[in-house]
């Protein structure tokens, strides 16, 4: 005979270190923004090796790269982890939004009974799910204190050693890595225009959007000036040289002003759309304030809009000349 | 205007701060450092205004308008009238 009971905790899920092939798969997927909001495990708690319940509680997003990464540094840990609903985002931007939150961490607790499970009240947080989580806030409302760990989980063996994080462990980077793996992302959501363009045989505009999306985050750092608008500036003037000067040199029998207006036309239409393309990454920075961005939109997009507007007007102009 | 990030909404009340350390450990740019039994702003230049500090200081010794700093976000929001800019 079985008895219902209504307030039956949900299973603890079992999962392992080991990231498969189709974990790989998922991963390059999500990388390429296919179906990117689909990349998601299964919100509650899951036990890792043979966790007792003196063992560490972790707790993550059910963003699949977050959990998996999580789940694979902790090799021959014993542990539980505990996965929040943030709808498929990473720890970091569901922090942000607050779906990486007390609320929802205080809910999971209670819904997956975590105080029969443990018997300590301790819960490792990442660090950058602080955004969205009160830590005293929780502990006044469930009584499990929240430890931050370090920024990365690949620092999380080193961190357990000692339970403390160095500086460096609380550091977010943006290195050559890590921009590297971001421009999939970015190009895709350019591709419908950039494709468009390609089919018109628009070249200089194909080139400012290709620096925009794919130099820039490389080239980041070595670029001149503080701000995202001028670097952008700085390299799609770059970009357009090239451009201006086949086209002032292509046609030597035409007149003087004509070559120079075609040449003028790549220097006006290039730069603007690289520079609005490095604006924009700002969003998939670490690093940028939103008073910052604020003030950059504010001093530059004005003159995004007027060059590339006098650029695509002399263009037009020019072709009815033509 | 050379710089856009030099200033930002963060702010510090040091005379409220009891030493916790929190904002030490939740800040991903070092903004912050223990000395002694207080915390310094010692970076303030750096903060990108993500609000973990403000919201695990458990005496409201710090106040900062956080927000995401994305253009394409802030620029949305602003083209449909939204209150808040947000990634989707």
């Amino acid at each position: 005979m079985t008895i219902a009971i209504g307030n039956m905790p949900p299973e603890i899920m079992p999962t392992t270190s080991a990231l498969t092939f189709s974990n790989t798969w998922d991963h390059i997927l999500a990388r390429w923004a296919i179906n990117r909001m689909g990349h998601r495990v299964e919100p509650g708690l899951y036990s890792l090796g043979n966790p007792t319940p003196d063992s560490p509680v972790f707790v993550t997003a059910n963003y699949s790269l977050s959990f998996d990464a999580l789940r694979s540094t902790l090799r021959g840990i014993n542990s539980y982890i505990l996965v929040l609903d943030t709808q498929g985002v990473n720890v970091w931007c569901a922090a942000g939004k607050g779906t990486f939150g007390t609320d929802e961490l205080v809910k999971r607790i209670e819904m997956t009974h975590l105080h029969e499970v443990v018997n300590h009240r301790l819960l490792i947080l990442p660090q950058l799910g602080a955004p969205g989580v009160a830590a005293h806030e929780v502990k006044q409302r469930t009584h499990f204190k929240v430890e931050y760990g370090p920024v990365r989980a690949e620092d999380l063996p080193e961190y357990l050693k000692t339970r403390e994080a160095t500086p460096e462990m609380r550091r977010v980077r943006f290195a050559l890595k890590d921009r590297l793996v971001l421009i999939p992302v970015e190009f895709v959501a350019v591709l419908i225009p950039l494709l468009i363009l390609i089919v018109l045989g628009a070249k200089g505009p194909v080139a400012a959007i290709l620096a925009g999306t794919v130099l820039f985050p490389i080239l980041l750092p070595w670029l001149p000036t503080h701000n995202f608008s001028t670097k952008g500036f700085i390299l799609g003037g770059v970009v357009a040289l090239p451009f201006a000067i086949i086209a002032f040199l292509k046609n030597p029998e035409s007149a003087l002003w004509l070559r120079s207006a075609w040449a003028l036309v790549y220097a006006l239409l290039i730069p603007p759309i690289t520079a609005y393309l490095a604006l924009n990454f700002t969003g998939t920075t670490t690093f940028t304030s939103r008073t910052g961005v604020k003030a950059e939109m504010f001093a530059y997009m004005p003159a995004m809009a007027w060059m590339f507007g006098i650029g695509l007007l002399l263009n037009i102009v020019l072709i009815f000349v033509h | 205007m050379l710089n856009a990030y030099a200033t930002n909404t963060l702010r510090y009340d040091q005379s409220l701060c009891i030493g916790c350390g929190v904002c030490v450990d939740v800040c991903p740019h070092a903004a912050f450092e223990m000395n002694g039994r207080l915390a310094y702003l010692v970076n303030a230049q750096n903060c990108m205004e993500c609000g973990a500090c403000q919201l695990n200081c458990p005496v409201d010794a710090i106040r900062v308008q956080s927000g995401v700093g994305c253009a394409a976000a802030l620029t949305r929001a602003a083209l449909l009238g939204q209150k808040e800019a947000s990634c989707n």
